[in-house]
């Protein structure tokens, strides 16, 4: 066996002859539809090792996106089997069902082309929650202590390790079913930016997050946090911001 | 309809709970007409709840208490989870909210038929 | 669609009705007892204020409460802009809470 184009040789660990019957989504914008490729079974395979083959060995014009491999950009996700999945780090054989895998782009956003989502609007999303450190020091003051074990930082802490995979976004109903709806990763990250005590931009943020489309359309499906590469908990911070707009309405300061 | 990203108990319990709220409050305006009967005495009243010696409509009925005690359990799950600190055991507490409205439904059904 | 103001209204409704349901189903569940009979649900309303309160109290929070939750579905199912969701919002709390208290009406004071 002579090895790939992208250097494996681990076709010699598996009995030649066993494929996997992968469907990919082909088109582009909203027209196109799914096109069979065979790819062979290796050890240790990935969702993005398969998607990989068919771009190098079937079809060089197949468009897809990642970078790292290791599950740290969050550029490659897609949806596995009608499931959203970080595809470098999820293993085609616990997948592959009778043989048969289905590959296709993010749920909830535009198609660029084949397996690559528009992420434009998600991280719009960001901007429209406010989901940017606005601080009130300069580089001459100094550091502001912030003790890592205030109930405030613990809470930070717990949802600052998103990688903005837009997995959650891709899951969400409320998105699907209200476009504007800010989504779980932006107010995710308000979230967080509500319990630094170093920003400085919470009324405004707060007034964001809590408007018509804002966090209280959640409807605590969970979607995101049970899909969720890195185990965070968007409802339990969306939770969160309900519960701070809320008091802000009964203090009449929202 | 279901299933890929929403085949998860959760997404399941928000199903349940969007299905019984809508057939609730179409039921209401059934329910406020039918008490309204009252407004000219027992037997305008009376002459309906007749109906409800069919065993079909005891039936509806007691999809109805379960619908409006799951509703209730369901919706105390989503104001605990919304306001209260966050519980890791939300499927639990939704399984225990259909459990408790199926339970209730059956006391209705037991005394309905006492 | 739902800002801070609506889903505290839907929250709050949900709060003061979960005594409600549980006392609304207790009642059912006692009424029944060998079918229902009208005679004797009214015998036992009739001129009550305090069944009175209780029920009007529940109809207005089970409008308000009913009027939001179908304006979110009707939102994600069919669309709309904010000021028709608005109007069939207070529409259908109006609608609700108008008969509700007719019934109300019916089975305490008639």
């Amino acid at each position: 066996m002579v090895s790939g184009p992208d250097g494996s040789n681990s076709d010699t660990h598996e009995p030649p002859g066993e494929m996997i019957a992968v469907s990919l989504w082909r088109g582009q914008g909203s027209s196109g539809g799914l096109v069979r490729y065979d790819v062979p079974v290796r050890d240790n395979q990935t969702i993005l090792d398969i998607v990989t083959h068919i771009q190098r060995n079937i079809d060089s014009t197949l468009s897809y996106r990642f970078a790292c491999r290791v599950g740290m950009c969050g550029s490659c996700a897609m949806t596995v089997n009608g499931v959203p999945r970080w595809t470098c780090r999820t293993h085609a054989g616990q997948f592959t069902k009778n043989g048969r895998l289905t590959v296709e782009p993010l749920r909830n956003m535009p198609i660029i082309k084949d397996l690559v989502a528009d992420m434009a609007p998600f991280f719009d999303k960001w901007q429209k929650a406010e989901g940017r450190f606005q601080g009130k020091d300069s580089r001459t003051d100094d550091v502001e202590p912030v003790r890592p074990d205030s109930p405030e930082r613990k809470t930070a802490d717990a949802g600052i390790e998103c990688i903005n995979c837009a997995i959650c976004y891709a899951a969400c109903d409320v998105v699907a079913w209200n476009p504007d709806y800010l989504g779980p990763a932006a107010l995710n990250r308000a979230w967080t930016l509500m319990n630094d005590i170093r920003d400085t931009a919470g009324g405004e943020r707060l007034r964001a997050v809590s408007a018509g489309d804002g966090c209280h359309n959640c409807h605590s499906h969970q979607s995101c946090m049970t899909f969720c590469p890195n185990d965070l908990n968007p409802t339990a911070a969306i939770a969160g911001l309900k519960r701070m707009a809320v008091r802000a309405v009964l203090k009449g300061e929202l | 309809m279901i299933g890929g990203h929403r085949n998860h108990p959760l997404w399941l319990a928000f199903a349940l709970h969007r299905v019984s709220g809508l057939l609730l409050s179409l039921f209401l305006p059934a329910h406020f007409l039918v008490l309204g009967l009252a407004i000219d005495g027992a037997e305008d009243l009376d002459g309906f709840l007749v109906l409800t010696e069919n065993p079909v409509v005891k039936l509806a009925e007691f999809g109805l208490v379960f619908l409006l005690a799951v509703h209730m359990f369901g919706g105390l799950r989503l104001l605990a989870l919304e306001f209260l600190a966050w519980s890791p055991r939300q499927k639990t507490y939704a399984a225990a909210s259909l459990a408790g409205g199926f339970f209730i439904a059956c006391g209705f059904l037991l005394s309905a038929g006492a | 669609m739902l800002d801070a103001r609506l889903f505290l209204l839907q929250r709050a409704t949900a709060i003061v009705m979960a005594p409600l349901v549980l006392i609304h189903l207790a009642v059912i569940i006692f009424a029944v007892r060998g079918g229902f009979d009208a005679a004797e649900i009214l015998s036992r309303t009739r001129g009550s204020w305090v069944w009175g309160g209780f029920y009007s109290l529940f109809v207005i929070a089970a409008s308000v409460h009913a009027a939001i939750g179908l304006r979110t579905i009707g939102f994600e199912t069919f669309g709309g802009s904010r000021r028709t969701l608005d109007v069939v919002t207070i529409a259908v709390a109006a609608v609700l809470a108008l008969l509700g208290l007719r019934a109300v009406f019916a089975v305490v004071a008639s």
